[in-house]
């Protein structure tokens, strides 16, 4: 095979890796889509919120501990204990769940019956608050997540397939995390299905979904139904932040990626767990083969804006995107 | 206050209805200066068939929305099973064993039938969510057992051809059908149904009417309807409240509510559609 095809291959096979990050994040956005009509602008923030308290916590770092310090002069920052990564990561989401109560308690309820739009500007009111509060309660210096997560080119992959090429190959380099967090995505992604389609609680959720008046007409209370889903999409955006913060440290940036999952959106729908997972795979793979043919003709970077591009051809042709529902006004 | 008698009474032909289930005391309910309803107190007696009935803007769908809890009202007291009901949200009437039906219908359109009516029996599924997570098996057994009831009802409302169809793709006779289904799924204690017939051509209001007969008579479900049709209401119902104007202007049988001055003028003397 020729080294130049089987370059391609490689990029193929990371962009799919980065498309399924791109994915956990959209995930969060149609969760929360699906039940409650709301676009959800904080997700992004969600995620970075969710790694910073796992860093936090299985650090044992003394939260606000600058602002305790200021006020009272003290100079605390660590409670001199570390915890294990999975006792960390089960306290996360406990304050995951804590925040979804917290976000229906404060801002949902006193907003049922309003526009979208008018959600749609509550959670961006949301994702500075929570920038914000995490910047207090954490510090915004950048943070390793290490919760044992494999990392690194897989050797062995590199030495089964590097007699494929030319002496010029060493074989494909695909990092061990890039792995993991597939695995990880789609077991997510499995379950979740499993469980809005076969149990009582992921019943309710689609009834909720479907028609707020004719669920509650069968006993569903809307507001835990909020909080249920509220805490999916934390959970999710614990995994998303997990995934992202081993790969590139807990940083403020983090939430940027939100900005990435949009055109995800519009290429898989916004309705559609499935078109969450293609248009991931498919923004991933796209901007990396583009980027390595098209990229060096232009000058490189195109990464930047190829999504960006790609989702407005597709707002174009099918504005529901791949898998949407399709939008039918009656008249 | 109208003063009830608590004792059993056998109807015209000849069934025997049971003690006050639901009594609605000198209700009133308004929307900012409009006056829905105005002071109506009735009762609802256990294993009977009450029509509420009345021309257009009458109040009645409004009546059936205090019942089910989708309204509060402004004054008056709803009594169920004894007791006086404290201000509920919906979902909570629903806990007690109220079930309802709308006037437009108010199914889940993407999920199937089975799927509907599953999630309309909510109420009786008692496996909490950590142990639907952790203890697949036994959340398994719940859910056969309660699918087992719902074919039941899949049964009796002879809609088995279409258990995995999309509800949103069935014609709208069906749709009612499955609507009642999934009312009678929760096995309520009292079953709301607003205007269960309307829109219906003859054969499928004869359908429907015969479904409302076998299920108060083979369950002994108790049953408030709202419907136009007056032939529908005179065969169907043991007793009948007329609302005019948001008011109670009779009460009693059909027979009853037939010769009663006012309620003749209401239907003929006022143009009405």
């Amino acid at each position: 095979m020729p080294d130049q095809l089987l370059y391609g291959i490689e990029v193929m096979i990371n962009g799919l890796m980065a498309g399924v990050l791109y994915a956990l994040v959209a995930l969060g956005f149609v969760l929360i889509f699906k039940a409650s009509g709301i676009f959800n602008y904080a997700q992004g923030v969600l995620a970075l919120f969710a790694a910073l308290t796992l860093v936090g916590l299985q650090q044992g770092q003394v939260p606000f501990a600058h602002l305790i310090n200021a006020i009272f002069g003290t100079e605390i920052h660590h409670f001199g204990w570390e915890l294990p990564a999975i006792v960390a990561i089960v306290l996360t989401m406990g304050v995951m769940v804590l925040l979804a109560i917290v976000i229906e308690k404060f801002i949902l309820k006193h907003l049922v019956n309003q526009e979208p739009i008018i959600l749609f500007m509550a959670t961006i009111g949301l994702a500075y608050f929570l920038e914000g509060f995490g910047d207090i309660m954490w510090g915004s210096d950048i943070k390793t997540l290490d919760v044992g997560l494999p990392q690194g080119g897989s050797i062995w992959i590199e030495e089964k397939t590097a007699a494929l090429g030319g002496d010029g190959f060493y074989g494909f380099f695909i990092d061990r995390l890039d792995i993991v967090a597939a695995l990880v995505a789609a077991l997510l992604v499995i379950s979740l299905t499993l469980f809005s389609q076969f149990s009582k609680q992921g019943r309710a959720l689609r009834a909720v979904a479907d028609d707020h008046q004719a669920a509650l007409s069968v006993g569903i209370s809307l507001r835990f139904i909020w909080v249920l889903v509220w805490s999916i999409a934390g959970f999710v955006a614990l995994v998303a932040g997990i995934m992202w913060g081993a790969k590139s440290g807990v940083q403020f940036s983090l939430s940027l990626i939100a900005l990435k999952a949009l055109p995800v959106l519009m290429l898989g729908g916004f309705t559609s767990i499935p078109g969450a997972i293609v248009g991931g795979l498919i923004i991933g793979v796209g901007e990396k083969l583009f980027e390595f043919t098209i990229g060096p003709m232009v000058g490189g970077a195109t990464e930047n804006w190829f999504a960006y591009v790609l989702a407005l051809v597709f707002l174009v042709f099918r504005p529901q995107g791949l898998f949407g529902e399709k939008i039918i006004e009656r008249v | 206050m109208t003063m009830v008698s608590y004792e059993p009474f056998v109807t015209e032909d000849g069934r025997t209805i049971g003690g006050v289930l639901m009594e609605m005391r000198n209700i009133t309910l308004r929307f900012g200066g409009v006056v829905a309803i105005k002071d109506i107190s009735f009762d609802i007696r256990e294993g009977e068939i009450r029509a509420i009935i009345g021309p257009n803007g009458a109040g009645k769908s409004s009546m059936l929305n205090v019942i089910s809890g989708f309204y509060t009202p402004s004054e008056g007291e709803v009594w169920f099973e004894g007791q006086k009901r404290p201000p509920m949200r919906p979902y909570q009437v629903a806990r007690q064993g109220i079930a309802r039906t709308f006037q437009n219908i108010a199914l889940f359109q993407g999920m199937s039938t089975l799927d509907n009516m599953m999630t309309g029996r909510i109420t009786k599924m008692h496996s909490s969510l950590p142990a639907q997570a952790l203890w697949w098996a036994s959340a398994q057994r719940e859910e056969s057992e309660h699918r087992e009831a719902v074919e039941k009802i899949v049964d009796f409302l002879e809609i088995q051809h279409i258990r995995k169809t999309p509800v949103g793709r069935l014609p709208y006779g069906l749709q009612k059908r499955v609507e009642l289904g999934r009312a009678l799924a929760a096995e309520p204690r009292l079953l709301l149904l607003d205007e269960p017939m309307a829109g219906m051509n003859v054969e499928e209001k004869e359908d429907m009417s015969r479904f409302i007969l076998d299920v108060n008579d083979e369950f002994g479900t108790t049953i408030a309807l709202i419907e136009h049709d007056m032939g529908v209401v005179m065969d169907l119902s043991d007793r009948v409240v007329v609302m005019d104007y948001g008011k109670k202007i009779g009460d009693g049988t059909p027979d009853e509510v037939r010769g009663n001055q006012e309620v003749i003028d209401a239907y003929l003397g006022v143009t009405h559609d």
